[in-house]
């Protein structure tokens, strides 16, 4: 059993609705006990759909079980077939209907229905949400993606001299974070570099979209975590070739084009001068961003979002990474080659408990994760801005406010910028601690009034005494009783050590511990604070 | 029933002749034939219930046996609120706890300990029963019972069952006070106490607190308490006063430790409230003069509030999906007071003996239903276009695309709606979603 304070997945199934509510004319099954409807609403109210997700569940109860639970999913599968008439099915069942071993699959295939069923096997409790969606999408492409016509007619790269290549956008799904305004700006980018899309899949597609997808030059992935599996599998059976590189990021932005052109056979000058940039370079640029170098960032996310984060951070923000981490074990190695690049340990867990651990351990000024490090950011008084899902309704956003592209580019700067104090400001605190309304308890002034949550980032001293909330509520990160500390902080040091702003202020302190105790120190004073300082700054 | 918009403040049908006041005794629903349907049910589980009652007893810590689905769903019941340090977390059972590779009990141990170190300020921790721990028949109650030893007297550890093949919603707070049930002290009173039964806003329980003692009923307790070290003493002497409908499992419990029940409707409305006062007022032989000194005033600002919304509700029809059984006491107090037009009043489960009350103020005409078949249901709906549905989240948005104006019933859990003082309230939930629909231009 794994303690869950927080949970970065749902179960695979919740996966499974992803792609079936992201698609047109297809219809879930689900054997479920009462209760798992509550799925629907993340899909009617944080995603805000005008519709019911295509999901019929059979909700049985304690009764239903001493009868026949079978002969209820065949029921609910032949009701649900008459009332939605779907051009196909997907049968599987929840982690509660997995003990129970009902076989919905072998059910399905008895019921004889006059269009094709898939059925899913998700096991619940190995596997989970973003498994399941890809492995449901895997199963509809294998099963729906009709043979396609020969290599002879299709002329691959060497198409048609009046046509333009095609590719297929795969991945975006119901309830992915940014999906709906990825697939529109990379939809826009292609068309400028002149590449036409095909088929995107699984949102929106229909069922003869998805039998056609083998007709494209090639395939664009935009969220490997979901499309992945049945990206190779397109290649092995149609021999269309993928993009692996994620356009987030200005960067990234500039080699997804170079990839794609290659992949679409058309000459990498042609578009190049053509290309649309953001803003992002300028603004990064400008003088007014110079205060933004070497702010420390710990990133956490799904590894593709956390991995372009990354890339950003360092190379487009000048920000110094000092931790990087994933929930996706899937994509663990990808994670530590990258960590090891940037001279980072690596996290992959998805262990709220572990994450939030290593962020106060890691003392950044700003986090970029999911919606479970703004609890964590919220509990450390840190600026945090979102990159990845889980996230709740206000990352389903009105506005066009794609990740991806040139215009995700400028979307990623003023979202990140946004949460931390601005320079001026930042100047000013350095200068003068005293003021009673601008002061490091204060938020940002740009973020209206209030106090931040925590009055100063945990020093190392306490971050074992995080798992006591009690302990770490307190504002005493003095409090020696940290195994770490037998360093005694004279009153002085300590009343210096308070005129450094509250950003850094918990870097310095670990650093002056670091110091003082590889020489063998056991107080610190104001001098072991400018040494540590000097030591470090080289 | 009416598919155009009907103008405000225009009675329509048979609303029209029920005026908010006129109380005609010889209506009610109490013989009336209830349609129960089998189908898909879109409602939630018990474990839902956490969301609530981790505020409510501020030192007791909910721990879900369960999947990962449990986890998710209490995240994602829990909505916003889920920025804050949480008392409620979910062991996740994994492939090695199924495959019998891992003793079940030594992981729950560990988890529990694990648990127990993080948040020392726990004093009662709830080890609550899901489907996956309930289908695979894992003792929650023994391993309460074998950690209550390891770690008391500092953390008291129960149990109940918060799954969906058992509970619906609301009935897992009748769970788990039923849970608590068995801890409260024994009452050596000799006089009648008065119990109050079922989680209130702790503004709701102060303003009962001071009508019972105006009334002069002294030394009221509340169940749940608001601290888990705060019990109220229960026993022979004991009459409990339901607050909320869905507690059919805590009545059988505390009858059992030999506390009676004073048979009332429940307290939504000016005159629900009335009436569920007197029924404690009578029961504890109190003088009915002093009972209407202690509750006209209240009484009469609760109707003067309700006021305004007569215009906006009166004749207006409405149609109760299943949700909380909550919907009969609130289908009452809307067309009794508000003159509104119950259309089908739909619960997930129908207690009779404790919705008797209820039941005989009823209007008549309304379609009961217990129980669920959502598809067909939303049929119903559509067929009967009702001026207002209220229904749960995956219902809400979907039905407003089709034009028909909701109102999402979970706020009726989230919100103080009982007593006088919240009538107005209560009835402004109804009214909002209305008036939202005239101000948009959009």
């Amino acid at each position: 059993m794994q303690l869950t304070v927080w949970t970065y997945e749902g179960p695979p199934h919740i996966g499974a609705m992803r792609v079936a509510t992201a698609m047109e004319g297809v219809h879930y099954v689900l054997h479920a006990p009462q209760g798992d409807t509550y799925a629907d609403l993340l899909f009617t109210m944080i995603e805000r759909r005008d519709r019911r997700p295509p999901v019929t569940y059979t909700t049985f109860e304690a009764r239903d079980l001493g009868t026949d639970t079978a002969a209820l999913f065949q029921k609910t599968l032949k009701d649900a077939y008459e009332r939605f008439r779907p051009e196909a099915m997907l049968v599987g069942a929840s982690c509660t209907a997995e003990l129970i071993q009902d076989d919905p699959a072998g059910l399905a295939k008895a019921s004889n229905l006059p269009v094709p069923v898939i059925p899913l096997e998700l096991p619940s409790y190995q596997r989970k949400e973003n498994w399941g969606a890809a492995e449901t999408f895997y199963q509809v492409v294998r099963t729906l993606a009709a043979p396609q016509v020969s290599g002879s007619e299709k002329q691959g790269n060497g198409r048609a001299a009046a046509g333009r290549p095609t590719c297929n956008i795969l991945g975006p799904t119901a309830l992915g974070f940014r999906h709906r305004d990825d697939v529109a700006e990379i939809r826009k980018l292609l068309g400028e570099i002149g590449i036409d899309v095909a088929v995107v899949a699984p949102l929106g597609a229909s069922l003869a979209d998805i039998a056609r997808l083998g007709e494209a030059d090639f395939n664009v992935v935009l969220y490997p975590e979901i499309a992945g599996v049945a990206a190779k599998w397109l290649k092995r059976t149609f021999g269309q070739k993928f993009t692996t590189t994620v356009p987030i990021g200005h960067g990234a932005t500039r080699d997804f084009v170079a990839e794609v052109l290659q992949l679409a056979g058309l000459p990498e000058g042609e578009a190049a001068g053509s290309t649309p940039a953001s803003n992002l370079p300028w603004f990064s640029r400008s003088v007014d961003s110079n205060y933004l170098t070497g702010k420390r960032v710990f990133v956490f996310g799904d590894a593709p979002h956390a991995l372009a984060a990354a890339r950003v951070a360092t190379e487009e923000f000048g920000f110094t990474l000092c931790g990087l981490g994933t929930y996706s074990r899937e994509f663990a190695r990808d994670i530590r080659a990258a960590a090891e690049r940037y001279g980072v340990e690596p996290l992959i867990s998805d262990d709220y408990l572990d994450v939030e651990q290593a962020i106060a351990a890691a003392q950044p000024e700003l986090v970029l994760g999911t919606q479970m490090e703004r609890h964590i950011a919220k509990r450390l008084g840190v600026a945090c801005a979102v990159i990845s899902a889980p996230v709740h309704v206000q990352d389903y956003p009105a506005r066009y406010s794609p990740q991806m592209g040139f215009e995700g580019a400028n979307v990623l700067w003023d979202s990140w910028v946004h949460p931390l104090v601005m320079g001026l400001e930042e100047h000013l605190l350095g200068m003068f601690r005293d003021d009673f309304e601008f002061h490091d308890g204060a938020k940002p002034s740009h973020l209206g009034a209030g106090a931040r949550v925590a009055a100063e980032p945990l020093s190392a001293a306490t971050t074992s005494a995080i798992l006591a909330p009690g302990a770490s509520q307190g504002r005493e990160p003095t409090a020696p009783d940290g195994d770490l500390i037998s360093l005694d902080w004279l009153t002085e040091a300590e009343a210096e050590l308070k005129k450094i702003p509250f950003f850094v202020r918990g870097k310095a302190r670990r650093n002056t511990e670091k110091f003082a105790l590889e020489r063998g120190l056991s107080e610190i004073t104001v001098e072991t604070l400018y040494d540590a300082k000097a030591h470090y700054s080289r | 029933m009416n598919g155009a918009v009907i103008p405000r403040g225009t009675p329509i049908g048979k609303g029209a002749a029920v005026a908010a006041t006129a109380i005609s005794p010889s209506r009610g629903c109490s013989d009336l034939p209830v349609l129960r349907e089998r189908g898909q049910r879109e409602v939630f589980c018990g474990l839902t219930g956490i969301v609530w009652l981790h505020r409510k007893i501020q030192d007791a810590f909910f721990l879900v046996v369960g999947s990962r689905t449990c986890a998710h769903l209490i995240q994602s019941a829990a909505g916003v609120m889920i920025f804050a340090e949480p008392r409620f977390a979910t062991a996740v059972m994994e492939e090695r706890d199924l495959a019998g590779l891992a003793d079940a009990n030594e992981e729950l141990d560990k988890a529990v300990s694990r648990l127990i170190e993080r948040r020392p300020d726990i004093k009662m921790l709830f080890l609550v029963g899901s489907c996956p721990s309930e289908v695979i028949k894992l003792d929650l109650s023994r391993a309460a019972a074998r950690l209550s030893e390891r770690y008391s007297p500092d953390v008291r550890i129960l149990n109940y069952s918060g799954s969906g093949i058992e509970t619906t919603f609301t009935q897992g707070e009748d769970n788990c006070l039923a849970a608590l049930v068995p801890q409260l002290p024994v009452s050596k009173a000799e006089t009648p106490q008065l119990l109050v039964v079922g989680a209130l806003a702790d503004v709701v329980e102060d303003q009962f607190a001071r009508l019972f003692a105006a009334m002069g009923i002294d030394d009221v307790r509340f169940l749940p308490p608001r601290r888990a070290r705060d019990l109220p003493p229960v026993g022979p002497s004991t009459r409990y006063l339901l607050a909320q409908p869905f507690l059919g499992e805590t009545a059988r419990v505390l009858d059992e430790r030999g506390a009676r029940r004073i048979a009332a409707p429940f307290p939504l409305g000016a005159e629900g409230t009335t009436l569920w006062l007197k029924a404690a007022a009578e029961a504890f032989a109190i003088d009915p003069m002093r009972f209407r000194a202690a509750t006209a005033a209240a009484e009469a600002r609760a109707k003067r509030a309700l006021e305004p919304f007569l215009a906006e509700l009166s004749g207006r029809s409405i149609f109760f999906f299943p949700d909380s059984q909550l919907e009969i006491p609130l289908a009452r107090m809307l067309s009794r007071e508000l003159g509104m037009q119950p259309t089908e009043v739909g619960t997930p489960y129908l207690h009779r003996q404790h919705l008797a009350e209820e039941l005989a103020l009823l209007p008549e005409g309304a379609q009961l239903s217990e129980g669920q078949d959502v598809d067909r249901q939303l049929d119903r709906a559509r067929a009967a276009r009702p001026d207002i549905s209220v229904c749960g989240l995956g219902l809400a948005n979907p039905l407003e695309a089709e034009g028909l104006t909701t109102k999402w019933s979970i706020e009726l859990l989230f919100t103080p709606i009982q007593g006088y003082e919240q009538a107005g309230d209560l009835a402004a939930l109804f009214a909002r979603p209305l008036d939202r629909k005239t101000r948009l231009r959009v």
